[in-house]
């Protein structure tokens, strides 16, 4: 396939998708699969030949569409009818009504726009509308032409501009300007150059790059290539995890269609520009999303991190520049060459462009993944978007950036979401998780919870991390089983000081985040917990059985 | 060709693809796991000899890395979720009653090789939680009732032994 090609394939595409009345996208992410996605799918290709009306609709099985609670759910085109809970039962009646009589079924429709009404979504721009199986359903929808743009009108350097220019910074949790990246990349000395996209989103609770990955694969892939052309690298890895088998297959299928058009390969679109790209498994461990460490995993050894620098983009895989790029910043990529980085810049705040995807969890009525404009307040994301707490309970704080991320509290909920506000009361953006507690969690025992996290996923090799969270770990059992003394609080608020500003790596960094977080601003409930051995979340003190959920 | 023969043409030929690479270790070790169903210690010999690397390097990779598994798991297997979102609507008390009633503690199997009981970290079904996953199936919004339930009738109804 060459350059000029990819127009023409796209509008043959469009002609054989307007040829059908209607389009039925069911979601097949991991989440809506688990609850039974497949077997809707099936019963749908069952009713359309039923009624004869196969030729009238066309059955894709896509990526999440967002709203993970009320699974499996699906869409169907035109007028983005959005169908909840939908069993292999009710198909039938969906067809009849909607497709063969034109009438919606209502009552099965999912009518809260409020979920919907504030978000942005530019990294999942094509999730549960294309079929992540199908290239050509990605390059119908504009898919592949910003690597045809960089290809045939743009240098490296110009390409590299246009993301300094946007302002974009890495969605992995650090939030180190991107295009500032690429130019070290760029610039440093060594050959072949390489390229990670990081997928080890290892934080219990988060899972918005899995969604994307399964949602759309070629436009991480897209996002590589036009990053491989920006500082001249040949060969790319995926790191992601083996605990999503979902996505590994979608990327799997994706690359090797890509190759097959010669969008990946020896000479991509028949220019001089050569890239591969390859999956490389994670093995379950946290600390293997850090720089360092992925570089070791993908070298097939233990993911332990090592000090830097030497930075990757000097000394990466086997000591050759490397650019590791988190998966949602790469999908990024495209839209800022289409549109230019000028327009991606105006998205979000000054400082902090453009959206970021979170899952949204724990207690709320919506959850779900979403994706909003950087700058967006933390209440409007709970209570908005969220749709509050459920069963009317009250709010107790929310979690922001996984198990090192913090626990913030209501006072706190008009703090905009974007890197420095976030850092400031003690959070971190991380991987993108929301989880939203209520009245009837414990802040001790969440504290405790993450503790044990980073426990079990530190790597051992610096002593701030694995021996200073075992302690951590021991006083927080102490305290929930009633066995806490007023001097804990000071030990606690000093181990986790020197934890964080001693570790060598990013998980030692930000472990102590929760227990710092909950002494801060929910300090009297470990007093109780001392003094009264009392938890009001009725959560500690209690004999295994007892606990509710 | 017997059962064992055939498996290790499998490892061989996934070795062979890798070019016997050190940098592989990881696929290696993985595909492996996909065939003999866990990673023996007799099996990590074989690894380290084929790609001429220390025990020590093997053996440090297999247990650095809580997807491998070294000892043979049960039957059945059961997977906790204890991600954050599982954990706050209270999957801790479904794995307690789960050990309790069957008499297993989690990462292990019980004397009678039926049932292993395992946890991991989030399997991404975060808007259904909390979920359980029993052999392949995801029960999702899961009660100790209806997660011991599932497992008895797993069994054939009748207790694990008790060890």
């Amino acid at each position: 396939m060459k350059l000029a090609d990819l127009q023409t394939i796209a509008e043959h595409e469009l002609d054989f998708q307007r040829a059908y009345k209607y389009r039925i996208n069911v979601c097949c992410s991991s989440g809506c699969v688990h609850f039974g996605a497949f077997k809707v799918l099936k019963a749908f290709e069952e009713a359309v030949k039923e009624f004869g009306v196969e030729r009238e609709c066309k059955i894709a099985r896509t990526g999440c569409v967002g709203t993970c609670a009320v699974g499996p759910a699906l869409v169907i085109e035109p007028g983005d009818h959005l169908y909840q809970n939908v069993t292999p039962e009710k198909v039938r009646e969906i067809v009849r009504d909607h497709i063969v009589l034109g009438l919606p079924v209502k009552e099965m429709l999912y009518n809260n726009e409020a979920f919907f009404k504030k978000q942005k979504r530019l990294v999942l721009r094509n999730a549960g509308k294309i079929d992540p199986y199908r290239i050509r359903d990605y390059i119908a929808l504009g898919g592949y032409s910003a690597l045809v743009k960089c290809l045939a009108t743009m240098t490296p350097q110009g390409v590299i501009y246009e993301v300094i220019s946007s302002g974009l910074r890495g969605r992995g949790g650090a939030g180190f300007p991107t295009g500032q990246k690429w130019s070290l990349v760029a610039r440093a000395h060594g050959s072949p150059k390489y390229i990670i996209a990081n997928l080890d989103e290892g934080d219990p609770g988060v899972f918005a790059n899995r969604a994307l990955a399964e949602a759309d694969p070629h436009a991480i892939l897209e996002g590589m290539l036009i990053a491989a052309y920006a500082i001249g690298a040949e060969k790319g890895y995926i790191y992601i995890r083996a605990e999503y088998p979902l996505a590994i297959q979608t990327l799997q299928v994706a690359i090797t269609q890509a190759k097959s058009m010669s969008l990946l390969g020896d000479s991509v679109l028949e220019t001089p520009f050569k890239f591969d790209v390859e999956l490389r498994l994670g093995a379950g461990a946290f600390v293997a999303g850090e720089e360092t460490a992925i570089l070791a995993s993908v070298e097939g050894r233990r993911a332990m991190p090592r000090p830097r620098p030497p930075y990757p983009a000097n000394s990466g895989l086997w000591g050759k520049p490397t650019l590791i790029q988190n998966v949602e910043t790469l999908a990024n990529i495209p839209l800022i060459v289409l549109n230019g980085g000028l327009w991606f810049s105006k998205i979000g705040t000054a400082k902090c462009t453009g959206t970021k995807c979170f899952s949204l969890t724990g207690k709320v009525n919506n959850p779900g993944l979403i994706e909003v404009p950087m700058g967006i307040t933390l209440r409007e994301v709970v209570f908005d978007i969220g749709g509050g707490v459920q069963e009317g309970r009250k709010f107790k704080a929310v979690l922001v950036g996984g198990p090192s991320g913090g626990c913030l509290p209501e006072t706190l909920l008009e703090q905009p979401i974007d890197y420095e506000s976030l850092k400031k009361v003690g959070a971190i953006m991380g991987s993108g998780g929301i989880v939203v507690l209520d009245e009837h969690s414990c802040m001790v025992d969440t504290a405790k919870f993450f503790t044990e996290f980073c426990v079990d996923e530190s790597c051992g090799k610096c002593t701030p991390c694995r021996a200073g969270l075992a302690r951590v770990k021991e006083i927080f059992e102490a305290l929930t089983q009633g066995n806490g003394k007023l001097e804990d609080i000071t030990t606690l608020e000093k181990s986790s000081v020197y934890i964080r500003d001693a570790s060598l790596c990013g998980l030692g960094q930000t472990a102590p985040n929760p227990v710092i977080t909950t002494l801060r601003y929910f300090k009297d409930e470990y007093v109780q917990h001392i003094t009264e051995k009392t938890c009001r979340a009725g959560k500690c003190f209690k004999k295994e059985d007892e606990g509710k959920p | 060709m017997s059962k064992d023969d055939n498996r290790r043409m499998l490892l061989e030929k996934a070795m062979k693809e890798h070019n016997y690479q050190e940098s592989a270790l990881l696929e290696i070790l993985h595909k492996a796991q996909g065939i003999y169903g866990y990673l023996e210690k007799d099996l990590l010999m074989d690894i380290s000899q084929s790609l001429n690397l220390p025990p020590s390097n093997v053996f440090g990779v297999a247990t650095f890395y809580s997807f491998f598994n070294l000892e043979k798991p049960g039957e059945h297997i059961v997977t906790g979720c204890l991600g954050t979102a599982c954990y706050v609507k209270g999957v801790e008390q479904i794995m307690q009653a789960v050990e309790r009633e069957f008499n297993v503690k989690r990462g292990e199997t019980t004397a009678d090789g039926k049932l292993s009981l395992f946890v991991t970290r989030c399997i991404g079904a975060c808007a259904m939680s909390p979920a359980i996953v029993v052999d392949d199936e995801v029960i999702g919004k899961a009660t100790k009732e209806v997660v011991i339930e599932r497992i008895k009738q797993l069994l054939g109804g009748a207790k694990v032994e008790t060890s």
